[in-house]
């Protein structure tokens, strides 16, 4: 905007500068061949011809655009179409420009000093009250056109800004709906074939080939774990009739019940996978409550009270009364998996839960003191099936996050990792008012 | 007692028909919705275990049309999808219960068992509760072992109310998840196994005869010692 002003701008000044450049210039070889043509006609016909030619000059342009002047040395005017000398007229020769008067009105003239013999003066000059008509009129033309110009600027580029912004504001928001969850989601089109339009189609065709790549992972994944629950379940139950049944002994019973706890867990990792990925494809049919979160923290903490006495960490909650809409088992289920995670890898100390309000968000969270989590860690924590650097003394299936992860992002939450030295917190912030769904 | 079983998927199906005989029930069997639902109408039974996605007709219809012509018989559906919302749809059409696949036998076992005697003596209002030498008033809510008073923390108290209404049957973690904390999730951790052990502390420590015991790979059963397994 401010570059397509001073553009204008500068090509206003270069036509103004240049006009009037020509024009004056024009006037000056005009009285420079002037000139030229009286010092021959003076050098071939001597002081004579001169005057015959300047006063034949004289009548021939009764409108005075030419103006001549004889002066003795001391500028007593001796003849020509001025009434005196003019003032402002230094000696010697060089251009001049002076005030006269013609029919009374006043104007401007600019002119030569040509030095004839016998130390005579001649005045040859040429009125430019024309000139200087011009040259106001297109001074007046260009601070009006620079206005001008500025106006359509401003205004032009306010409603151009405007309008990409808005549009760019779109698609900003089509953007974040769709990192809310919401996949399905396009960019806005307005058919007008512009950039922007290419730009947001371009940005759909992505979307639908991540959809589609994201789609077909999570076919895999879902037929994987579905398919392989089914003979998994056969299995296991196979396995519990051979150790019920007669004819063990106490060894072969055991290997069996160890079998048997095997596929126990393959099959919770397997429901777990197939849990999440139904949460976040959106396809779990939340049943949406108002949910109070100190009451569920109470809850999970009444609940874990006695194992984390067992491992001598202190579980303790605090907040205010925090009622929102969602899913409360899904909730509690998260919770639950925090508080685990936080008795797993902290062992030690204190487990706090926090349900309350900020200037952010609403917020349930963990905190243990723990050894806490590295900046790297804590980036990969929520994927599926990590686990800690030195897990193998821990126990589980590494979806303990990722279970979470989705239950927040079904509630509009975001899962927040901070180290608190000592100790790890992690908090659920609800930043939406969205509800699940 | 009569049960019939509505199930498709007839490696599922003969596990359960199987296991139930051996439990000394008589079992009936559909391998479809309609047939399914048309023995349902037709015959008496004790209770029913129905998939929920049944070539014909699928489980939850056959709960809802058994409801609606005012059919009360206890009907647990089970279901391969196993996720709360639709444990949550089958309680609404009507069902009883709700069990997701995969399953343990126990876990189907106790629940069936919990269902029968749950249509016995329902109208019936308890306010003593008594196994073998163990007592609870559910109005003073004292409780009291051969004489002896126990004090209980509140959850305590209805952790051993629901394993004392079900007393001698199985009940499993989840079970007691959902009855006594009103949770419905699968723990997956030993959660329960904590609070358990601290009732049995304070109701088994000082007497020689356990009452609360563990039952391998299913959960609980509060009552006399079992016959070996």
């Amino acid at each position: 905007m401010g570059l397509f002003a001073v553009s204008a701008l500068v090509m206003l000044a270069f036509v103004y500068w240049s006009t009037i450049g020509y024009m004056s210039s024009q006037t000056d070889s005009t009285i420079e061949a002037e000139i030229k043509g009286l010092a021959d006609t003076y050098r071939r016909g001597g002081l004579q011809s001169l005057t015959g030619l300047v006063n034949e000059r004289m009548r021939n342009d009764p409108d005075r655009n030419m103006l001549y002047l004889f002066a003795t040395p001391d500028y007593k005017p001796l003849g020509g179409n001025l009434p005196a000398w003019p003032e402002a007229i230094p000696a010697g020769e060089g251009w001049v420009n002076f005030p006269f008067s013609h029919n009374d009105t006043e104007s401007t003239a600019r002119g030569r000093i040509f030095g004839v013999s016998g130390n005579l003066r001649l005045l040859v000059a040429m009125d430019i009250a024309g000139l200087q008509a011009t040259e106001s009129l297109l001074m007046k033309a260009y601070l009006w056109g620079m206005a001008l110009a500025l106006v359509l600027a401003l205004v032009g580029g306010a409603l151009m800004s405007a309008s990409v912004t808005r549009r760019i504001e779109a698609i900003n928001q089509a953007s974040r709906e769709i990192m809310n969850g919401r996949l399905h989601q396009r960019m806005p089109l307005k058919g007008t074939h512009d950039e922007f339009d290419q730009l947001a189609s371009n940005l759909n065709d992505m979307l639908e080939q991540i959809d589609l790549l994201v789609e077909s992972v999570r076919h895999v994944a879902d037929g994987v774990a579905h398919d392989l629950r089914t003979p998994l379940t056969r299995l296991r139950s196979k396995l519990e009739r051979l150790s019920i049944g007669p004819g063990l002994d106490a060894s072969a019973r055991q290997e069996l019940d160890r079998c048997i706890d095997e596929a126990d867990g393959l099959l919770q990792t397997f429901s777990a996978l197939l849990r999440i990925a139904r949460i976040e494809a959106g396809r779990h049919e939340a049943s949406v409550v108002e949910v109070d979160l100190l009451e569920l923290a109470a809850d999970a903490c009444e609940l874990y009270q006695a194992s984390a006495e067992d491992q001598g960490v202190t579980l303790s909650y605090e907040g205010s009364r925090i009622i929102l809409n969602g899913d409360r088992d899904l909730l509690f289920q998260a919770l639950i998996n925090l508080i685990d995670n936080a008795l797993k890898y902290a062992g030690t100390g204190e487990v706090k839960l926090q349900v309350g309000k900020d200037q952010r968000s609403i917020f349930l969270s963990v905190t243990d003191q723990g050894p806490g989590l590295s900046e790297e860690d804590r980036q990969r924590v929520t994927g599926r099936f990590f686990r800690g650097a030195d897990s193998a003394k821990v126990s589980g299936s590494g979806l303990g996050l990722s279970l979470v992860q989705a239950v927040a992002g079904m509630h509009g939450a975001r899962l927040e990792l901070e180290n608190v030295n000592p100790g790890l917190r992690i908090s659920m912030r609800f930043l939406s008012d969205a509800e699940p769904g | 007692m009569r049960i019939l079983v509505i199930e498709d998927d007839a490696t599922v199906a003969d596990y359960i028909v199987s296991g139930l005989a051996e439990s000394g029930h008589t079992v009936d069997h559909a391998d479809d919705g309609r047939e399914g639902l048309m023995m349902a109408t037709t015959e008496e039974y004790d209770a029913i275990v129905a998939d929920r996605m049944l070539p014909g007709v699928d489980g939850l219809t056959i709960v809802r049309t058994l409801r609606a012509s005012d059919n009360h018989t206890p009907i647990l559906v089970l279901s391969a999808l196993g996720e709360v919302d639709d444990r949550v749809k089958g309680l609404k059409a009507g069902a009883d219960d709700y069990l997701a696949k995969p399953f343990a036998f126990s876990e189907l076992l106790a629940r069936l068992d919990a269902l029968l005697r749950r249509g016995q003596h329902e109208s019936v209002q308890v306010t003593r509760l008594q196994v073998m030498d163990l007592e609870m008033d559910l109005l003073s809510r004292v409780v009291s072992r051969s004489g002896q008073s126990i004090d209980l923390q509140p959850r305590e108290f209805r952790l051993l109310e629901y394993l004392m209404r079900h007393a001698g049957q199985v009940v499993t973690r989840t079970m007691l998840l959902e009855a006594v904390w009103d949770y419905h999730f699968d723990p997956q951790t030993n959660v329960i196994d904590v609070h358990i052990s601290r009732l049995r502390s304070k109701i088994d420590k000082e007497f020689e005869q356990t009452l609360l015991h563990t039952v391998r790979g299913a959960g609980y059963r509060l009552g006399e010692r079992p016959q070996t397994a």
